[in-house]
């Protein structure tokens, strides 16, 4: 479980966190929908202490975040774009990542096959494509036995077989009792992942509920027209 | 501390296969070599050695040291979503850029020394001295390059700092101090060139090194007045101090800024 506690982050003049709070259960998957810039990258980096908020907590299964590495051993993260050394092999660097945490997971193999990275391993992670890099950030992701996932738009550039093999993993996750944070503006994913949507507009939460809920709210049937309804006419509508 | 000695690890093996590092240390080996083979007295060569030194090795381990900074930005972003402490991250990475760079001018520069010292009679209190200031001066900046690239995301306004650095701490301030004695040849300023020179890095390395000549007096004001003021067990104390606060003071600042940075 995490738990987000008035959270405030600015960067410069750009307030891009206000005083949001929120709670994110165990065995559930919520998606933080939004327009760009609403704050969803920002509030995903504060929980996992890349971004320093300015104020307000964040505790992950209980334990708070700042200045408290520990609490990100069974986190897994996916940025939006996965950016990682050029000179560096595929291999080197799923050897890099395990040698600093000394965990050598026998899952390795079975997430390298599932994501087809095999015939890249040896690859310098220059030369890959947008969708084989965010695979390698994909196996990164699952190899350490994460309690919590913190996905930010994780389909986006993979092929449709990655792309659907990442959801059977994410709702696999989901089932064993993982917390999943996602983020998503491909509608359709989150009807087929989302238990419950977080609406975050200019850094504050306007509303929380299932995907139902925005359909009877908004009377719009199709969830990318209640959706845009939300984020045009605000949750008062 | 296992955390830092893997990233250090890391960087330091990432560092010493570029060409770059390759490269540096050849020009400490032949240019000291062909210093030591072209010159008829060793101490001669030590000094203009110093010279050398004195003007390259700041502007090299800034420029290097940025240079890495920039490039493993985004690898640093990548550990730090890792189960790891800011500070090991920090440090590990400070140390696999700074000690590749001090190890690549001591080994390029020691080795030629210590070749013509089979043969040769070599002052050795005195490469040791060259060689201790090359290292610390290669911390010192590799220091300095490390905290301003933390302070500042874009990279040319860095560069710029770093620049402006190296030539305000290696030309500009002897300019100056040199219109200061001019200027104030009336009072008694030595205690107060003491103090300006403890002010600059690149001064106290080579007031450090010419303390061990006896012909420091005709080497330099500030040479001379440590040397009478101080004498030689105090001044390269206090050199040595010194120098080690210009490597302390930013890390601990390039620390305390890396620590609050949003990635």
């Amino acid at each position: 479980m995490v738990v987000v506690d008035s959270l405030s982050k600015r960067f410069g003049r750009l307030q891009v966190l206000k005083d949001v709070s929120a709670t994110f259960e165990a065995g559930k998957v919520t998606a933080v929908v939004g327009p760009n810039a609403a704050g969803k990258s920002t509030l995903m980096k504060s929980i996992l202490g890349l971004v320093i908020p300015d104020g307000g907590t964040v505790t992950i299964d209980g334990m708070p975040t700042l200045g408290n590495p520990a609490s990100r051993a069974r986190v897994g993260y996916m940025p939006q774009e996965p950016r990682f050394p050029d000179n560096l092999r595929v291999s080197e660097l799923f050897d890099f990542v395990q040698d600093l945490r000394g965990e050598h997971p026998s899952g390795l193999d079975a997430l390298i096959d599932e994501f087809e990275l095999r015939p890249h391993l040896a690859k310098p992670l220059r030369v890959l494509s947008g969708g084989t890099r965010q695979k390698a950030s994909a196996v990164l992701t699952f190899l350490f036995d994460p309690n919590v996932l913190l996905l930010d738009e994780p389909s986006a550039g993979l092929d449709p077989v990655a792309s659907s093999r990442l959801k059977d993993r994410i709702l696999d996750e989901r089932d064993s009792g993982a917390t999943v944070i996602l983020t998503s503006h491909v509608m359709s994913e989150l009807e087929e992942l989302a238990d419950e949507v977080l609406f975050l507009l200019e850094g504050t939460v306007r509303f929380r509920g299932t995907i139902q809920s925005i359909r009877d709210r908004t009377g719009e049937n199709r969830l990318e027209r209640a959706v845009a309804h939300l984020m045009t006419n605000g949750v008062a509508a | 501390m296992n955390t830092t000695l893997k990233v250090m690890r890391f960087a330091f093996f990432d560092l010493v296969r570029s060409r770059w590092m390759i490269v540096y240390t050849l020009f400490f080996l032949l240019t000291t070599a062909g210093l030591l083979y072209f010159g008829d007295d060793p101490s001669q060569a030590a000094l203009s050695s110093l010279n050398l030194v004195l003007l390259i090795i700041p502007l090299v381990a800034l420029m290097l040291a940025m240079n890495y900074f920039y490039y493993t930005r985004d690898f640093v972003q990548l550990i730090l979503t890792q189960p790891v402490s800011r500070v090991s991250v920090f440090v590990g990475q400070f140390a696999g850029v700074a000690l590749p760079l001090a190890g690549a001018f001591a080994l390029g520069s020691g080795i030629p020394f210590a070749v013509h010292a089979f043969s040769n009679p070599v002052r050795s209190g005195l490469v040791v001295t060259l060689l201790g200031a090359g290292v610390l001066i290669s911390l010192v900046f590799a220091a300095l390059a490390f905290w301003i690239g933390i302070a500042n995301d874009e990279r040319s306004r860095a560069l710029g700092i770093a620049l402006g650095l190296w030539l305000g701490l290696s030309i500009v301030y002897d300019a100056l101090m040199l219109f200061f004695v001019v200027a104030a040849q009336a009072y008694p300023i030595d205690r107060a060139m003491i103090g300006l020179s403890v002010l600059n890095p690149i001064d106290l390395s080579r007031i450090l090194v010419l303390m061990q000549l006896d012909t420091a007096a005709l080497m330099g004001y500030t040479g001379a007045v440590f040397r009478t003021f101080l004498g030689t067990a105090l001044g390269t104390t206090l050199s040595i101090a010194a120098l080690l606060t210009w490597i302390a003071v930013p890390v601990v600042l390039g620390l305390r800024t890396f620590r609050r940075k949003n990635f």
